[in-house]
């Protein structure tokens, strides 16, 4: 029992960050802000899921995707799918050329709902469908690329390249997806309405809920023998291989979780804010969601869900405001963090706390001392092999 | 030439094909300098389309000079060296103090360039606008000439054509025919003896990254008589060129033509027959699974790693 709340939580120091955030997102932001902020960080904790997935994969696991708002996309179509349906209800239609098919296709000349509509009449397919579609999707990209070993900036190049193709192809396809404009106007979920401020307020708390359990599950995965792996891969992937592993396929298994768990950040997304648009899939969002990841730490699962909240923050403060210097402070914010913060506020965190004493043991396990066992193990490559051919 | 050979297909296929040739231009233009600073340093330069983009606005600037002092017919060759020469400066300046720092972790130079492209963008619209510009053309490039009175071949896209051989030809010359692509070549297949046999391996960095800029700039001279300019103009084509250096083989020049040429026709060709979103989305579909079957590309140069 203790050791696997030791693995989930990452011993004391690692509960007491945790217990910090959960705290800040489900009493101290709830009291201190209105409704409507509160929803706002709903939003952004949605986000969240994306840069917790990407600790995962980018900071973990070295493989850089440029194309996680593939999947945060599919989870939240998937999710708008469902509510459309439910919206497009032939009384409410009765004034389509076809009743009972959503606005937009009827606007586009579509007669009957198409094929792969169809399963997202019922709720728990949906959910199926938002998990799984996004896992088989990765699996698929993660299969053709990685058991050929193709890895790093080629990996980026092409993820990016299909975020590219299927935020074109949501575009281009407007009678099937509802084109540029997105899936506007959801009201309700099984009749329960998602707008009042009541539905607000439960839906962020299953939104906060949702991101600690996926964070505790990245942190199992983190904890455990994979989570070794993943690192040691990173770092020697060569030597991993030559320890008799197959890597290709713990890339394959850690990007397929990575995009299902971006895939319930998106359903939840269209949940809070109520529309999808195809503008939260291409390029652009992608690879923000990395900075995101970056600023709080690549290394760090909470870090992740910090960063987030302060980049968008700053982004809704600073684009209210000056909307005109907010990409350079974006961009500023790439280059800085790159090059000074490569391990973002935990990397400052755990640097600056060690100063304090008392603060010591709040410090996660962040990237500096994960180099550094690199390094030793560097130093003494017999012994890296060994311990890893003890473990196998 | 190539309009020539499919005049059989007919006139339409021979327009469609000739709008895919300076798309295909500024696609090989693009991709020449990725192809030196990707396919040679491993460096991933997202910001490369802004640097198209520099060379774009440089010629718009140099033509409303040009205009006030009635050189317009002239301007345009000094355009073309102006904007290789500020590109390549800046690219210079941005290897010093940026790129320089991060040639280990070549993930993050993609996301540091990538915070630069959207710095230098906002400093398009903030000193340039928001709107889109056009560059005054000269007269000679203007009009069109007519092998039979069907087929309406534009002055300026054969121009650029042109322009397109003979960057592609100096590029060539220069990687494989001269001291300074000896010494690039060098530094890339082998770092340490490079520097051993006294190669500055810092200064040829800075050299390869500067003139891939350069000659990105030079594709935004060539872009300004197809289309106009706007702030965020160079991201269009990054994807596009990127892929084309992906898909042609990182290192060879040969295969960045044919790719450029491939992907410009396809799209082009695609589009006519489709609508344009699905025959851009049918053409990076291809070539994402080609590169899903052949990772390296169709012309990888064969480098034992």
């Amino acid at each position: 029992m203790n050791a696997i709340s030791n693995k989930l939580l990452g011993g004391k120091q690692g509960a007491i960050g945790l217990a910090l955030l959960a705290v800040l997102v489900f009493v101290v932001l709830p009291i201190g802000v209105d409704i409507f902020r509160l929803n706002l960080v709903g939003k952004y904790l949605t986000y969240a899921f994306v840069a917790v997935s990407l600790v995962l994969l980018w900071g973990n696991g070295g493989i850089l995707s440029l194309g996680q708002g593939i999947f945060f996309g599919l989870g939240g179509y998937g999710m708008a799918m469902f509510l459309k349906l439910e919206a497009s209800d032939p009384i409410s239609t009765k004034i389509q050329t076809t009743p009972g098919i959503p606005d937009f296709m009827d606007w586009n000349q579509i007669t009957s709902l198409p094929w792969f509509w169809e399963p997202f009449k019922s709720l728990p397919l949906t959910i199926i469908a938002i998990l799984v579609i996004p896992a088989l999707f990765a699996y698929i990209i993660g299969f053709a690329m990685f058991k050929r070993r193709v890895g790093g900036v080629y990996f980026a190049i092409i993820t990016q390249a299909i975020a590219l193709i299927l935020s074109i192809l949501i575009v281009g396809q407007q009678g099937y997806t509802g084109g540029v404009n997105g899936i506007t106007d959801l009201r309700t979920m099984l009749g329960w309405d998602i707008r009042t401020d009541s539905a607000k307020y439960i839906l962020y708390y299953v939104n906060g809920g949702l991101l600690f359990a996926c964070i505790l599950l990245s942190r199992y995965i983190l904890s455990s023998k994979l989570g070794m792996l993943l690192l040691a891969m990173r770092d020697k992937e060569e030597r991993v291989r030559f320890s008799g592993y197959d890597v290709s396929n713990f890339k394959i298994f850690i990007f397929c979780v990575s995009a299902m768990i971006s895939a319930i950040g998106g359903a939840m997304f269209i949940l809070q804010v109520g529309f999808m648009s195809p503008s939260l899939v291409g390029i652009v969002p992608s690879i923000e969601m990395v900075i995101f990841a970056a600023v709080g730490g690549r290394m760090s699962l909470i870090g992740a869900v910090y960063g987030t909240l302060l980049v968008n923050y700053g982004k809704t403060v600073f684009s209210e405001t000056y909307p005109e210097l907010w990409l350079f402070l974006m961009g500023g914010l790439f280059i800085a963090v790159v090059m000074f913060f490569p391990n973002g506020l935990a990397g400052v965190y755990e640097k600056y706390a060690k100063k304090f004493k008392f603060l010591r043991k709040f410090s996660e396990v962040t990237p500096s001392k994960a180099t550094e066992i690199a390094k030793k193990n560097d130093a003494t490559p017999a012994n890296d092999i060994k311990e890893i051919g003890a473990k196998a | 030439m190539f309009g020539y050979s499919m005049g059989d297909i007919g006139n339409i296929m021979v327009m469609q094909g000739f709008s895919g040739l300076s798309m295909f231009t500024v696609l090989l233009l693009m991709a020449l300098g990725l192809a030196i600073i990707f396919g040679q340093m491993g460096v991933i330069n997202m910001a490369h389309g802004e640097f198209m983009t520099i060379g774009a606005y440089t010629t718009v600037m140099l033509s409303k000079f040009a205009v006030q002092y009635n050189i317009v017919n002239y301007y345009f060759i000094f355009a073309i060296i102006l904007a290789f020469v500020i590109a390549f400066a800046f690219g210079y300046f941005i290897e010093f103090i940026m790129i320089r720092h991060l040639y280990k972790r070549p993930l993050d130079t993609l996301l540091a360039t990538w915070g630069l492209s959207l710095v230098m963008q906002q400093t398009f619209r903030s000193c340039f606008g928001a709107k889109e510009v056009s560059a005054e053309l000269p007269e000679w490039l203007l009009g069109s000439f007519k092998p039979t009175p069907d087929i309406d071949i534009p002055i300026n896209g054969v121009f650029v054509m042109g322009l397109a051989l003979i960057v592609t030809a100096g590029v060539y010359i220069f990687m494989y025919r001269s001291r300074w692509g000896l010494r690039v070549r060098a530094t890339v297949q082998n770092r340490v003896m490079a520097g051993a046999v006294g190669i500055n391996t810092k200064k040829v960095d800075r050299v390869t990254f500067a003139l891939g800029c350069g000659i990105a700039g030079i594709a935004g001279a060539a872009f300004t008589t197809i289309a106009s300019t706007g702030p965020t103009t160079g991201t269009l084509y990054i994807v596009d060129s990127f892929m084309v250096v992906v898909f042609g083989g990182a290192a060879s020049i040969m295969g960045t033509i044919a790719s450029a040429f491939g992907i410009a026709q396809a799209q082009s060709i695609l589009q006519f027959f489709m609508t344009s979103s699905m025959g851009k989305v049918s053409t990076l579909l291809v070539i994402v699974a080609i590169l899903m079957v052949k990772p390296e590309g169709l012309f990888a140069s064969k480098l034992r790693k």
